[in-house]
């Protein structure tokens, strides 16, 4: 049997997803977090039945991809649990008519009870259940109230046979029926939303949030490698590793595989290059903090609501580069790892919106991972190197956005979307969410990162690095002024590109260079994760295109900065 | 009777009460599924400099629609 949650966008369906099969998937408080259906198992009275979790739709007629999903979802489901606001029961009912209409057995979770208690709307519950003819089960998935009930009662979904003529005329008398609503005044969280809106102080609040912020990642990213994995790294790890080179008798193709080079007789996590030295560095010692840090910040933004006011604030501006303010969602998401942003510029209505998105995204959006190595490595030489690198990408992302707008066929809709209030955020949804990222980029990393570490190894020892490295010497060392080894930081960076920042390591470039190289090292192509994601979001075609765009792009800023830096 | 306006040039934080929805037909529906429509009474809480967005209020839920889209909705001021 299978059973879906529908309902209109951020509602919390996927909150009341993972309390009904205890599966973890990242919620947000904005619309588009789900952007594909997530399926789980439930158990009731010995019997396994299928959820799927669907993304949010205003009505069975869809105006974006991710509504698509959800309107084909609907036809293969037996049992629909409609799951709607109960701080917005008129919007929520449109949904809930055209649901009714359809021939299925549908029960009603009537979420964010509480909210809506604060908010001093009062639904009968019953009157509700009764002018429906479906149940209504008024629940709050975060605390998860109502859950127990709500199984309970889903062997007695039904459908109503429900008949009416207009629309909000049937949604008017039914609210008139169930819901009354006391006066009450603004609260400081709504006196700020709305200050966070209005671009007299909006703006200001803006450039605060942003600038604390990458503060605050830099201070808890710097703090959780000098207080906890430095430390780890270096008073646990270390030893270990120089008993066994010793072991393996401090040279030969195993140790260097294993181990790595030694340095001065001592191992060097970043320069080393062994799979159990670098390989274990790179994605846990140097890059795992700033993830966490990371991910813990986006999630309160996330969770508190911001995100979708800060789209509103750049609308103006990502119209320049053919997107409305929603395309800095997957801007924003892609900083952390670009897999999770392209897949989210799914909430963008237009194909041309979507080929538009992930190619910016690819080209001028470090990751989290490719950053914390950067901020290692150019960090060295103070602010300046860092904000070169920094602004040289921002640049690259208006022009190339400039020139997609222009040349890409067809136009951008405007921005439309549902406004979150904003919520303090639940902080045991905030660590989950910290926890269950920062799994999932371990689980993608540390494979790519290993893998990386041990072909390194065998091109070197092979001299096949040296041989492409002769082949493309023209291009690395004539037009970027780079040592022709730097090829195998290119090479590489096509698997992991935390990883080849760290191959520039043991060539000791000047900043000039490691500027140079942090740049080109983000644009010229996708990593494997992010190129697999794009060709099935975006289609062969016009993913040879976007690839055609990077690495040109790449040849152009490169040869630039070469000559001007 | 009072002046009329579209949503994208009346004043901000004022009621205003929907006296038409103009546009095709997939902009009405879209409108409509949100409840934007003729009849309710909105409030405009902010809106963008360079004709960016229109943030409005309508039933305690925010919308932001584009300026365009907000251009079509006609309203009137309400005391």
């Amino acid at each position: 049997m299978k059973v879906l949650l529908m309902g209109n966008p951020n509602v919390g369906k996927s909150v009341l997803f993972s309390r009904l099969t205890g599966a973890n998937v990242i919620i947000s408080n904005y619309h588009g977090t789900t952007v594909e259906f997530t399926k789980g198992i439930m158990q009731i009275s010995k019997k396994t039945i299928e959820i799927i979790d669907v993304p949010g739709t205003y009505s069975l007629d869809p105006s974006s991809s991710a509504e698509n999903v959800a309107v084909e979802m609907f036809e293969q489901g037996n049992i629909i649990i409609n799951v709607i606001d109960a701080t917005n029961l008129e919007r929520s009912l449109y949904l809930t008519l055209d649901i009714l209409k359809k021939n299925k057995a549908v029960i009603i979770a009537l979420n964010m009870w509480d909210e809506a208690k604060h908010k001093g709307i009062k639904i009968n519950v019953e009157k509700l259940e009764e002018l429906l003819g479906v149940p209504v089960i008024p629940t709050c998935a975060l605390t998860g109230e109502g859950i127990k009930k709500l199984t309970d009662r889903l062997q007695e979904a039904v459908n109503p046979a429900f008949e009416f003529d207009d629309k909000w005329d049937k949604i008017g008398s039914i609210i008139d029926k169930v819901q009354v609503i006391t006066h009450r005044h603004h609260t400081i969280l709504e006196r700020i939303a709305d200050a966070s809106v209005i671009p007299i102080t909006g703006i200001p609040i803006a450039i605060t949030v942003l600038l604390l912020c990458f503060w605050l990642i830099r201070f808890v990213g710097e703090s959780l490698i000098a207080y906890v994995f430095e430390p780890l790294f270096e008073t646990l790890w270390l030893p270990l590793m120089m008993r066994l080179s010793n072991l393996l008798g401090n040279s030969g193709i195993l140790h260097d595989i294993i181990i790595g080079k030694l340095i001065d007789g001592n191992i060097e996590f970043m320069e080393s290059m062994g799979v159990l030295t670098t390989g274990i560095f790179v994605p846990i010692g140097a890059v795992l903090p700033y993830i966490i840090a990371f991910y813990f910040i986006l999630s309160l933004l996330e969770d508190f609501g911001y995100l979708p006011r800060l789209a509103i604030l750049v609308d103006v501006l990502m119209h320049k580069v053919g997107l409305h303010g929603l395309g800095i969602i997957p801007m924003m998401l892609g900083l952390g790892c670009n897999v999770p942003g392209a897949l989210s510029s799914r909430i963008l209505e237009t194909k041309r919106e979507r080929f538009i998105a992930s190619t910016l995204l690819a080209i001028a959006i470090p990751c989290m991972a490719q950053i914390a190595m950067v901020i290692g490595l150019v960090g060295k030489y103070g602010i300046k190197g860092l904000s070169c690198v920094f602004i040289t990408l921002f640049i690259v992302w208006i022009l190339i956005g400039i020139i997609l707008n222009k040349f890409v066929k067809g136009r951008s809709p405007e921005i439309f979307t549902d406004i979150p209030p904003y919520r303090i955020p639940h902080i045991k949804t905030v660590i989950k969410k910290v926890w269950m990222r920062s799994k999932w980029f371990l689980k993608e990393a540390v494979p790519y990162v290993l893998l990386g570490v041990f072909v390194v190894n065998i091109l070197y020892t092979l001299g096949i690095f040296n041989m492409i490295g002769k082949v493309f010497a023209p291009i690395i060392t004539g037009i970027f002024g780079l040592p022709k080894e730097a090829v195998g930081a290119l090479i590489i960076g096509f698997l992991r590109k935390d990883l080849a920042i760290g191959m520039l390591v043991p060539l000791h470039l000047n900043l000039k260079q490691l500027i140079i190289s942090s740049v080109i090292l983000t644009m010229y192509f996708p990593c494997v994760a992010t190129f697999v994601v794009m060709i099935k979001e975006l289609g062969f075609i016009s993913m040879l295109k976007s690839v055609g765009i990077m690495i040109i792009a790449t040849v152009i800023v490169g040869g630039f900065l070469n000559l001007v830096l | 009777m009072n002046k009329i306006f579209s949503l994208a040039n009346i004043q901000a934080n004022k009621n205003c009460k929907i006296i038409s929805v103009e546009g095709g037909y997939g902009i009405i529906k879209r409108l409509d599924a949100m409840g934007i429509k003729e009849g309710k009474i909105i409030r405009k809480i902010s809106s963008q400099p360079m004709r960016g967005p229109v943030l409005l209020e309508i039933n305690g839920s925010q919308i932001a629609i584009g300026y365009g889209m907000a251009g079509k909705i006609i309203v009137e001021e309400e005391e």
